[in-house]
């Protein structure tokens, strides 16, 4: 690995998906007339086909909505698709007692897993790409191999080694919960650390020389320079990495008990049987959602460049 | 020299008077040891442990570490479960890759030459990856349900009321051995839109002169998308397939709130779930779980490879 810090682009300025360029095409004077009805059809198509996916994008989506406000005594399973002839919050307030206590529970894990993953992500990043050292170009390709490992390969072993350390469900005294953020600390390393060395890789080793010159170390520089200059990617890090605790299933049913269930596995308890009213189980997905789509809807553009992140794609 | 870590390749360690610091790459390592330690452990450790643990005879609670060569992978391979579950995935997977891939890139042609309004849209189809496969899982299995039949409930009732009864279908529940394929709906309704951001992505990365020197030369729409951006989008389309590939393999959390129990749509990496929590049998968990790994391992890493040569150009 020798050259790393590309063109010297600054990676704020670089947008994840750019603008489309428009410039009015020159065409050829003949086929003036007939190009442009044939790209008026075309517009007219584009938007039609555009609204449709929006439909069946929003479709689920109109589903749970009305369901979730019906009136409980309006919710059937014929009537899915019915408007409610009431607006009513019963259905809320039925489920919201029954997932109470696992909201805090996945609150109280996503923040500090996401927080610490992304400061621990940061350091990694930061020195594969501004520091060199021996061995990177083999210790890179196997952090990322991380991001795709599928976690059944490694979970006997975890259950194992997190029951053994006293740490799994109802031998804890959180439950479960402490070792289920520290499990999320560790496996979001890997995205983490890629999301950081990439932004790092981008920044100009000219930002760093100054405190290079000043005789700042390896250390120093981290915390004076790179810290406070990776905000950007701090925010990519933490949606995603918060966004991937707080959706997590697995790890979550594996390691807690019932006082200590993360979100989804308390709404898969509560929703996922057959005898469940439905409208609950509208009301409670809703529920269970709020925090990542909010986070989505108020910040989605660091979230799109996390997705693009983990293809192994930012640029 | 010190402090010149930054564009130094290491170097052995001078031991001179003045040398007061720790030089820069062995505080690089310090830096990222707690890191490097954890993934060291618990995921290569991990995967070695559970390779292990696929040569023992470990059933129940206690563990056992005994060696029984590949008897626990003869076993699967006659295990007719295990047989129906791998056929499952293939189809599960063929279904939802070309469905996501179709999907995406269709989203990412209708957006690309910019639509009013394109963050609407772009916003519309990418919310449900903030969304876990569980809430849509429970959203979906619902919209699957077929009700008291006569169309009466989820998506078959609104085929009716359109009037396009001829697409209705049992879905996950069907008697077929394609029932799998229905689990592709709510997962391409899930993923689709990270397909379109990668081809969005990739399509506005094409130099616009490309294409309007194609079209000055007379190539009308589909030649300009066939000869011109088709080539360009390769790498592109590489990368979404193999990531897809991957996505589908892991496939746990949709499934299993969808119908879990339902065998027509049970995959390897449920079987092993099952299996090892419920029934105990670590040692054949642990064998699906290695298979998985290499059946993803076969797909990643190459993926990896080709990421990291044609980054260092």
């Amino acid at each position: 690995m020798t050259v790393r810090g590309t063109a010297g682009i600054p990676a704020p300025a670089r947008t994840a998906i750019p603008r489309p360029v428009h410039q009015p095409a020159p065409t050829p004077p003949g086929a003036a007339l007939k190009s442009r009805r044939t790209s008026s059809w075309l517009t007219a198509l584009r938007y039609v086909g555009l609204w449709l996916l929006v439909a069946f994008f929003l479709m689920p989506v109109y589903v749970l909505l009305v369901t979730a406000f019906k009136d409980p005594g309006d919710v059937t399973v014929t009537g899915i698709f019915a408007l409610p002839s009431s607006f009513s919050l019963d259905n809320f307030t039925d489920v919201w007692p029954k997932l109470s206590n696992s909201f805090r529970n996945s609150l109280s894990l996503s923040i500090p897993a996401s927080l610490l993953s992304s400061l621990l992500g940061c350091a990694n990043g930061f020195v594969l790409a501004k520091v060199r050292f021996r061995y990177a170009n083999v210790v890179f390709p196997l952090i990322l191999f991380g991001i795709f490992v599928p976690y059944q390969a490694i979970v006997i072993p975890l259950a194992q080694t997190m029951t053994d350390l006293g740490l799994r469900g109802g031998a804890d005294r959180t439950g479960g919960l402490a070792g289920l953020t520290l499990i999320h600390i560790i496996y979001g390393l890997p995205i983490t650390t890629l999301i950081f060395r990439n932004y790092f890789v981008g920044l100009p080793d000219s930002l760093m020389e100054s405190a290079r010159l000043d005789g700042a170390g390896v250390l120093q520089t981290f915390l004076d320079v790179a810290v406070p200059l990776a905000r950007p990617a701090f925010a990519v890090s933490i949606i995603w990495q918060f966004t991937a605790s707080w959706n997590d299933f697995m790890f979550g049913a594996m390691m807690t008990t019932r006082e200590s269930w993360p979100i989804t596995v308390a709404l898969n308890n509560v929703a996922g049987g057959q005898s469940i009213p439905f409208g609950q189980a509208m009301a409670g997905a809703l529920l269970a959602s709020l925090p990542t789509l909010a986070i989505y809807l108020l910040l989605g553009r660091f979230f799109l460049r996390g997705v693009l992140a983990g293809t192994l794609r930012d640029n | 020299m010190e402090g010149d870590w930054l564009h130094q390749p290491p170097e052995p360690v001078r031991r001179s008077a003045r040398m007061r610091r720790v030089p820069g790459w062995l505080a690089g390592l310090g830096l990222m040891s707690p890191s490097l330690i954890l993934v060291g452990v618990f995921i290569y450790g991990f995967i070695g442990w559970n390779v292990r643990v696929s040569f023992t005879s470990w059933q129940g609670l206690r563990p056992v570490y005994d060696f029984v060569w590949l008897d626990n992978y003869t076993a699967l391979w006659n295990d007719a479960r295990w047989r129906t579950d791998a056929r499952n995935i293939l189809v599960f997977t063929t279904v939802f890759v070309v469905g996501a891939l179709a999907l995406g890139f269709l989203m990412a042609l209708l957006l690309e030459k910019g639509a009013r309004g394109e963050a609407f849209y772009r916003g519309v189809f990418l919310f449900p990856m903030a969304i876990s496969f569980i809430a849509t899982a429970i959203v979906w299995r619902w919209l699957l349900d077929n009700g008291s039949g006569a169309d009466t409930a989820g998506l078959n009732k609104l085929f009716a009321d359109l009037g396009l009864g001829f697409l209705r279908s049992d879905w996950h529940k069907s008697d077929s051995s394609w029932a799998i394929a229905a689990v592709a709906l709510p997962a391409g309704w899930a993923l689709s839109g990270y397909v379109m951001a990668l081809f969005l992505a990739g399509m506005r990365a094409i130099p616009n002169t490309f294409r309007e020197s194609a079209r000055i030369d007379g190539a009308s729409e589909w030649q300009v998308l066939w000869y011109v951006m088709r080539p360009a989008l390769r790498p592109v389309t590489f990368s979404a397939v193999l990531i897809l590939i991957h996505i589908s393999l892991k496939t746990f959390d949709l499934i299993y709130a969808l119908d879990q129990g339902n065998l027509k749509i049970d995959t390897p990496s449920l079987y092993m779930w099952f299996t090892t929590f419920d029934g105990g049998f670590y040692d054949r968990g642990a064998t699906i779980a290695t298979v998985l790994l290499i059946g993803v391992a076969l797909i990643i890493g190459p993926y990896i490879r080709y990421w990291l040569r044609t980054e260092r150009r």
